[in-house]
């Protein structure tokens, strides 16, 4: 090899307490080199961010940079060397204008006393030139779209002489534009001689954008090799160690003349949603897909009651279903497993039990009384039923694993007496044993209480393994029904980038 | 950076039509003995303002600081008597040090144990007036024992003019003293890496220290520079009044906490501004002193204050309002 | 991680319900009641013992223990209720106005018991209109609590002043100072309305679905909407509770007093903060309970007589209680860490 690599990781290991983070990992990175790191979460992507940061310092093996061994790593050390992170909340100052944001990181390297405005102005047209984007310098952060901060951070990490940069899940709340976009400022970067480490999840972007790929599973490297070598299957077989579940599930068998769980009819969302119509019947699991920005997540919200800007009709078995509020949705019998189940569908420091009886409270006190009683066989018979590992009902939810928190939040909804069950992003953050034993929680329920599912889900192999149909969505509008046989990963795969394209162009 | 945002120059639009309509109802409002006593009523309340401007910025509240100024004024003036001490330097020194000593503490406090600013400064306020009451005295130091030279300069005038009858009216020097520090903490805010600090804590304090602040030090800076007004404010003001009440300042943290929102500062930190507060000051300070201009009764006075604090915070939530959900 | 499915064996045991109460606080405080009751016991036997100074402390005590209860109310869904002085006055001075103006020339010592019972509701619908004020600037407008309690609070404390003029009002009813003053069965009625409101809060709080949705909401207001709680009407209700209480509150500080005044218990508004803080209440929302409030309050005020007692500095007790506060704020942060 003529010159060493950028960054060279040798025997890193990382424990936490009982737990191997990491667990003798090497993986070296070039420079001007494209690479993705995936791995299911807690699969030790986040601690290898922090130990190459100098977050966290490895119990064992060694760093090089340029060949030359680090010494200890700490925050200050790694950004000298170049090191540059760009974490999924992008730590930005939102009350802060473009330019500021820019330039605070450089000066306080160059640890300056005073702030010279002018010459950091100069920084930040320069660098986003360099970067071939436009932003308003004084408009301040809070203002711009997802995608527009991103371009902050990035500029900000160029702007600090960074020659790698790490970017958590960059593309979460990108639209498929904007990730177009993106992608081409990763390849400018490339060009200019910086190297990029993605983390992410999504096969999509890891196949697109990648020259190398290193997969982790359970603290270990388990793959590693230039991006051509690998297709999804084989991603997927390596982050999660078994093949693919490629069997189909049953649809289930509906009488003729049966009424729908839920019928939409040219329902629209505000600018999000345009004229859906739809059926779902009793048992059936239908797939929401499309990407962000497609409306999805705006659909079932309205459904859910938490918008007020719709129009159309909506019916849940036959009765008109046009929510006032969560509650009267709630009532109606629609339940909603949200996005982000820490900050939106849990509470953490409440007992397991008090979690599952906060949607159907109405229930459990009729006049202001909890029925003690009641919200106690109840929640056991909840907790039985989800198979949840726990040392009881009165346990807080925030000591239980990522799976066991996720049976809590779809528990709940068994308290309420849900007909129609939508699911956003069912097994986000949740390791592989208990992402099959919350797919086979959500067929059983479907299957004995005649329970209507939608999913929404990045996951293909998920959609496609667990849906009797898959809907694609684009634009806010429905596009396409994949089901029986006409269901696999490719077609689907294949809808959604003819959706992109459209999208795109 | 511009000198005028756009927020600031709201308020001072409002500031404008309220003294329009101030002297259309009453126009000895534009006198200027009454101008005069105005700015003179800005000083003391100005500075601790100035000091609460920082720690709103930083995300921050602090009700401690009038007990701070009580501190710094009433040990300073005690010593004095008993030392017969006549001087102004010294004392003014002795005031601000002890302020920012005060501060320091409640930096150390909210930064060690994460804890909410305004239950720690409750906290603090309450110690260090217990402890000025207890341990050092509870009765007023009047005008006949008051330091000769604190009070000549608290009399210091930059300007003098005679009335038509003969008296005499000025406008006092400690303006300048007032103008001074506003344009000196403009400065650090604007033109120092500490200053932009507080911005950024409050903007974002986890972001704050990812980028390598000393979140520490902006503490420090913070709450030590916020009690160092108020130390000098408390000795100012005593040395303006000629008198020295151990039980002063109690529930003028609430009017200064009022003025610093008037003027624009978000108490989620990371928005605010020296000419925003300086305006927010003057309002408050001119509409509490003018309500007898206006003929309406000064028991009407809270009512208004209230009022208006109610009206810019609900002005500014209405600004701020995202998107539900 | 092992599996450990044992739903049945908890949830109904002492233990249990004592932590879920906020039990290791609730221990500490009554441990801390018991130490300063034997330390001022020890020092000064004749005196503190005495029955006149129960007594004493059974009357003033309160007051500022239902402030510091509607304090909590309002920290439960992670706000703050700044105004309560001004709500306790206002409700105080609106009554002793209207008897004013009932008993005319007479003076307000000749009026019956069915003015004050009048008086009463409306002092207490004067609290809960605040209260509704406050909620509806917090949940309609978003206005943080802080700021807005902060206002209101400016302008009860100036229509206290305007009702006035200035001066206190004295001389109210008989049977209004007996709210204050009187004894059932030799117990003085303040602290039987205490207990009283005590327990019904407690139950409130623990065995309702509005006690349960409150601390839901302080949480995670996130998750609370995901679940259909009400988020807006619920602060409203809490926020009306807090203000009927501080009305309580201010009957009985003016019915003890025979008095009313703009600026009356201004001290008890940082003393409420406090003692709502050190009864275990997380001011960010989502957990607190009355014991521990009922049970900071006994203590402090145990405190605070005892250093009368020893002819302390009447400001010193300001001071322990400012210490104290940040000692429990510190004990909480390194127990905090540990935990994690």
């Amino acid at each position: 090899m003529a010159s060493p690599p950028l960054i060279e990781l040798r025997g890193i290991s990382k424990r936490f307490g009982g737990v191997r983070a990491l667990d003798d990992v090497t993986m070296s990175i070039d420079r001007a080199e494209i690479r993705c790191l995936a791995g299911e979460n807690g699969s030790g992507k986040s601690t290898l961010i922090k130990i190459v940061s100098g977050v966290y310092q490895p119990d064992a093996g060694e760093i090089r940079i340029d060949g030359k061994p680090t010494g200890r790593l700490d925050p200050a050390a790694s950004i000298a060397h170049g090191v540059q992170v760009i974490y999924q909340d992008l730590s930005l100052f939102p009350t802060l204008s473009v330019v500021e944001n820019l330039f605070l990181n450089t000066f306080l390297r160059e640890k300056r006393g005073t702030v010279d405005w002018r010459r950091g102005r100069t920084m930040a047209r320069e660098v986003l030139e360099r970067l071939d984007v436009k932003l308003d310098l004084d408009a301040s952060v809070e203002t711009l779209p997802a995608a527009g901060r991103q371009i902050v951070a990035i500029a900000r990490a160029v702007l600090a002489d960074a020659r790698l940069i790490i970017m958590d899940e960059p593309t979460t709340a990108l639209t498929g534009r904007e990730v177009e976009r993106m992608f081409r400022i990763v390849r400018d970067l490339q060009a200019q001689g910086i190297a990029v480490l993605f983390v992410s999840h999504k096969m999509r972007e890891m196949l697109e954008i990648s020259e190398a790929l290193t997969v982790f599973r359970n603290g270990k490297k388990v793959e590693e090799g230039p991006i051509s070598e690998f297709d999804e299957r084989k991603i997927t077989r390596a982050m999660t160690g078994r093949d693919l579940n490629t069997g189909h599930v049953e649809a289930p068998v509906i009488a003729a003349g049966t009424t729908p769980r839920l019928r939409l009819r040219d329902v629209s969302v505000g600018k999000q949603v345009h004229d859906v119509s739809l059926d779902i019947m009793p048992g059936e699991v239908v797939g929401l897909s499309g990407l962000i920005g497609a409306g999805r997540t705006s659909l079932v919200k309205a459904i859910f009651g938490l918008r007020r800007d719709v129009s159309g009709t909506m019916e849940i078995d036959g009765a008109p279903l046009a929510p006032a509020s969560v509650s009267d949705a709630i009532k109606k019998g629609v339940a909603y497993v949200p996005e982000d189940r820490l900050s939106e569908g849990l509470f953490l420091s409440r007992s397991i039990r008090d979690n599952a009886i906060s949607a159907a409270m109405d229930r459990y006190a009729p006049r202001l009384w909890l029925d003690s009683a009641r919200t106690r066989s109840e929640t056991e018979a909840m907790f039985n039923d989800m198979q949840i590992s726990a040392p009881g009902t009165e346990a807080a939810v925030s000591t239980l694993s990522g799976g066991n928190q996720q049976r809590v939040v779809i528990g709940r909804w068994l308290m309420t007496g849900a007909k129609l069950l939508m699911l956003n992003g069912p097994t986000v953050g949740v390791d592989v044993g208990s992402k099959e034993q919350i797919h086979a929680l959500i067929h059983g329920l479907t299957r004995d209480k005649g329970l209507a599912v939608i999913m929404i889900s990045d996951d293909i192999p998920e959609l496609v393994a667990n849906c009797n149909r898959v809907l694609t969505m684009a634009d806010g509008r429905l596009t396409g029904e994949l089901s029986g046989g006409a269901l696999t990963e490719d077609a689907l795969e294949t809808a959604l980038a003819g959706a992109t394209r459209k999208e795109t162009a | 950076m511009k000198l005028f945002g756009s927020a600031d120059a709201i308020i001072a639009l409002i500031l404008v039509a309220a003294m329009v309509l101030i002297g259309l109802i009453n126009p000895a409002f534009w006198q200027l003995s009454n101008i005069f006593s105005l700015l003179k009523s800005n000083v003391v309340i100005g500075l601790m303002a100035l000091g609460v401007l920082l720690v709103m910025i930083s995300g921050g509240i602090d009700v401690s600081f009038t007990a701070f100024a009580v501190a710094g004024m009433y040990l300073v003036v005690r010593t004095m008597v008993a030392l017969d001490y006549d001087g102004v330097i010294l004392p003014f020194l002795a005031a601000t040090l002890i302020g920012g000593l005060l501060g320091l503490i409640n930096a150390g406090i909210i930064h060690k144990f994460n804890m909410i600013p305004l239950i720690v400064t409750l906290g603090t306020a309450s110690v260090v007036r217990g402890l000025v009451l207890g341990f050092v005295g509870t009765s007023n130091v009047n005008i006949n024992q008051m330091p000769d030279a604190l009070i000549a300069f608290g009399r210091t005038d930059i300007l003098t003019l005679e009335r038509a009858n003969g008296a005499t009216f000025g406008l006092t020097a400690m303006i300048v003293i007032y103008v001074a520090a506003a344009i000196g903490i403009h400065l650090l805010l604007t033109r120092t890496m500490i200053g932009r600090s507080v911005y950024a804590y409050g903007a974002d304090a986890e972001a704050a220290k990812r980028v390598g602040f000393n979140t520490g030090r902006t503490m420090i800076f913070v709450y030590c520079t916020a009690g160092a007004l108020a130390g000098f404010a408390g000795l100012l003001h005593s040395s303006m009044i000629w008198l020295a009440n151990p039980r002063d300042f109690v529930g003028l943290e609430l009017d200064v906490i009022a003025a610093v929102v008037l003027g624009g500062a978000s108490i989620f930190g990371g928005r605010g501004t020296v000419l925003g507060t300086v305006l927010g000051v003057f309002i408050l300070v001119m509409i509490q002193n003018s309500l007898i201009l206006m003929g309406i009764d000064t028991t009407w006075q809270r009512v208004v204050v209230g009022g208006m604090l109610i009206a810019a915070v609900a002005v500014t939530a209405l600004r701020d309002r995202r998107a539900p959900v | 991680m092992s599996r450990t499915n044992t739903a049945e064996t908890s949830g109904g045991s002492l233990k249990g319900s004592l932590l879920r109460a906020g039990g290791h606080t609730n221990v500490q405080l009554g441990v801390i009641c018991l130490l300063i009751l034997a330390v001022m016991t020890a020092l000064r036997p004749q005196m503190f013992l005495s029955s006149y100074n129960f007594e004493s402390m059974a009357f003033f005590m309160p007051e500022l223990g239902i402030l510091s209860v509607a304090m909590m109310i309002a920290m439960l869904t992670g706000g703050i209720d700044l105004s309560i002085i001004g709500v306790a006055n206002l409700a105080g001075i609106t009554a002793g106005t209207v008897f004013g103006y009932l008993a005319g020339e007479a003076g307000a010592g000749s009026l019956g018991v069915a003015p004050v019972i009048l008086g009463v509701g409306l002092g207490l619908l004067i609290g809960v209109l605040a209260g509704l004020l406050n909620g509806l600037l917090i949940s309609g407008l978003k206005i943080t609590p802080i700021l807005a309690t902060l206002g209101t609070g400016q302008v009860f404390i100036g229509l206290c002043l305007v009702l006035t003029g200035g001066p206190a009002i004295v001389g109210f009813p008989p049977a209004w100072n007996w709210l204050g003053n009187g004894k059932i069965a030799a117990i003085p009625v303040p602290l039987v309305l205490f207990v009283v409101l005590c327990v019904a809060l407690s139950l409130l709080l623990s065995r309702t679905s509005f006690g349960l949705r409150l601390k839901m909401i302080g949480t995670n207001p996130k998750a609370a909407i995901y679940t259909g709680i009400e988020r807006g009407r619920m602060i409203m209700w809490s926020y009306m509770l807090t203000g009927g209480l501080a009305a309580m509150a201010g009957i009985l500080l003016s019915a003890r007093t025979n008095a009313a005044k703009s600026d009356y218990g201004a001290s008890y508004l940082l003393q409420a903060v406090l003692i709502a803080v050190l009864g275990g209440t997380n001011p960010a929302g989502g957990k607190g309970n009355v014991l521990g409030v009922a049970l900071a309050v006994i203590s402090l005020t145990l405190l605070s007589s005892g250093f009368q007692m020893m002819r302390v500095s009447n400001h010193l007790i300001d001071f322990v209680w400012g210490a104290f506060l940040i000692a429990v704020i510190a004990i909480n942060s390194f127990r905090g860490r540990k935990a994690r």
